[in-house]
């Protein structure tokens, strides 16, 4: 890696990125950007990375290998985590917790007094009028899920990123809430949802990655979302293995850019490989990487 | 009612005492009132085991000297505290497992140091507090320490909510989040070393939690909850140094008993989930 990695303003770079937990990865050499104003599905199947990469891209986690390059400053980023790391039992109502997505403008002394107005547009445009003093704690999940868009409203960030933001939520919510993205992604903002549903991603999200721990495919949704790589993306999404050997691919390796027309190239068997091969023996080089080949054959 | 205030009229210690209690009760329960959210209630109880062997050292060094007694406390705590902070935030630990170790190990060298020299009559000053000795230079620590408390936590206010809540958001947002949450662990600990003066280090937390806690039953949103706990920690203080004067009780166990009879009061009757509003069962509304 000689010349420093450049980034264009507003987008977000992944250079040979890999994040996971205790050096054991979850999502593995990673290679692409996230331009601005891309509306991105990430999609795979469970323990895909999916969540990983989001908060990976939101320094929620430290980057194994490889870097993240975000062409936006960090305070530029919203970030909608999985809902139920939030303590729902605290006393606090709605208008409240709305309210928090005034931080960046409000920090924590400037009265929120002027900004009541937009709390309460923010509640209206998720459907949430009149709920402005009720408890947290007595909200549905739906309702609970619409007051987290609402805040995400009130950030006012360039890039949103939102992790499985339609679990457990019934249809007309998400009607709702997918229309409030269609309206982020008109007004030029970047957004990145990890979603499952396969019918919601094709009739919503112009650009998928599809991620099973590998890169499996990355490009328009209709190309990405085929038979063949959605059954390589199940064949890939395989368990962590507790004596996996330290990974041979290098920066010096060109990381395979997840094309699937190369689908069945050497590189690719090597990648396959990599996460059952070594039982076997923790030795990592060439004689493993033809081992494996032969084994995936 | 003239009876319970006769005391405070007639004797001077007795209205150093109250002032002692009540600039106290300014500040020690919303701090509770926040612990309670976070289910760190027992976390306090560590804090003030915490705080022993500091005491402990500067009883050794300079006898039974309030000052001395004081910044070794705080020094012990403060340290504990930031310790256990910082594994919890950078290891696997969650807090009360990272306190729990530090406490412990801060307890037993407590232990140690006091059983090194002092007798027993020594240790029970230590533990149970002499609310109705406090001079002018402890009133004075007392009174700033319930300022500063009072001045942080009006700062603190809403990165400190929002730590409780949703501490992920709040570290996406800023980094507030860290420097908040040991700004809070320093003011438990400050004012748990105030309440040592008073009420001794077992006690300390007495005055803490418990009014915290029954305000849980007569408030829902923390703008209540805070004020209504500052008002039972005074009532307790009130109540409790009049009962040790009236019946020759030591103070710092009768205040903590006060409070914890509001808190059964206020778990049978308060409004609020109170046990005696289960037996009425309110028509319920349309929508």
């Amino acid at each position: 890696m000689n010349a420093p990695l450049q980034v264009l303003p507003g987008a977000i770079r992944l250079a040979g990125l890999t994040l996971g937990y205790d050096r054991h990865p979850a999502v593995h050499h990673l290679d692409g950007t996230i331009p601005a104003g891309d509306m991105l599905a990430v999609v795979g199947p469970n323990g895909a990375g999916k969540s990983t990469l989001l908060k990976g891209l939101v320094g929620e986690i430290p980057c194994l290998d490889g870097a993240i390059l975000r062409g936006v400053p960090r305070e530029a980023l919203a970030y909608l985590p999985q809902a139920d790391e939030i303590d729902r039992s605290f006393p606090l109502s709605v208008l409240d917790l709305a309210s928090m997505g005034l931080w960046r403008r409000a920090g924590a002394w400037r009265s929120l007094g002027r900004s009541r107005g937009a709390v309460l547009d923010a509640l209206g445009s998720v459907g949430l009028s009149g709920f402005e003093e009720r408890a947290i704690g007595t909200l549905s999940g739906g309702q609970f899920q619409r007051v987290l868009f609402a805040r995400l409203i009130l950030q006012d960030a360039a890039v949103i990123l939102l992790d499985e933001p339609f679990t457990g939520i019934d249809a007309r919510t998400v009607d709702d809430l997918v229309g409030l993205i269609g309206r982020w992604h008109a007004q030029g903002r970047t957004v990145v949802a990890a979603l499952h549903d396969f019918a919601q991603v094709r009739a919503h999200f112009p650009r998928t990655l599809l991620i099973a721990r590998e890169p499996v495919a990355w490009g328009p949704t209709a190309a990405v979302l085929t038979p063949q790589n959605l059954a390589r993306a199940a064949r890939l999404s395989e368990a962590w293995d507790e004596a996996a050997g330290v990974c041979a691919r290098g920066h010096d390796h060109a990381p395979a850019h997840p094309d699937p027309a190369q689908a069945h190239g050497h590189e690719r068997a090597h990648a396959h490989t990599h996460a059952h091969g070594h039982a076997h023996g923790h030795e990592h080089g060439h004689e493993q990487a033809g081992h494996g080949h032969g084994s995936a054959a | 009612m003239s009876d319970l205030l006769a005391p405070f009229l007639e004797f001077g210690f007795m209205r150093r005492a109250l002032v002692g209690c009540l600039a106290l009760s300014l500040s020690a329960p919303p701090l509770g009132v926040f612990l309670m959210l976070r289910r760190m209630s027992l976390m306090s109880e560590a804090m003030s085991h915490a705080i022993l062997p500091g005491a402990a050292v500067g009883f050794l060094v300079a006898g039974l000297s309030l000052p001395a007694m004081t910044l070794g406390g705080l020094a012990a705590g403060l340290a504990v505290a930031l310790l256990a902070g910082f594994v919890t935030r950078s290891t696997v630990l969650r807090e009360d497992a990272s306190l729990a170790a530090f406490y412990l190990i801060s307890l037993a060298a407590g232990v140690l140091l006091v059983s090194l020299r002092g007798s027993q009559i020594d240790l029970l000053h230590i533990l149970f507090g002499t609310v109705l000795a406090l001079d002018d230079p402890a009133l004075w620590l007392l009174g700033g320490i319930s300022s500063l408390t009072l001045f942080a936590l009006a700062l603190l206010y809403r990165p400190l909510v929002m730590e409780c809540v949703d501490p992920l958001f709040l570290r996406t947002v800023s980094r507030a989040g860290g420097p908040a949450h040991y700004a809070f662990l320093g003011l438990v600990v400050v004012n748990l070393v105030a309440g040592f003066q008073a009420l001794g280090t077992l006690l300390a937390v007495g005055l803490m939690l418990l009014p915290a806690i029954a305000a849980r039953f007569w408030a829902r949103g923390l703008s209540g909850l805070i004020p209504v706990s500052m008002l039972v920690g005074a009532l307790s203080s009130v109540i409790g140094l009049a009962l040790s004067y009236r019946f020759d009780l030591p103070s710092g166990p009768a205040i903590v008993l006060a409070a914890g009879a509001l808190y059964a009061v206020s778990l049978v009757a308060g409004p609020r989930g109170g046990l005696a509003w289960r037996l009425v069962r309110a028509r319920h509304l349309e929508a």
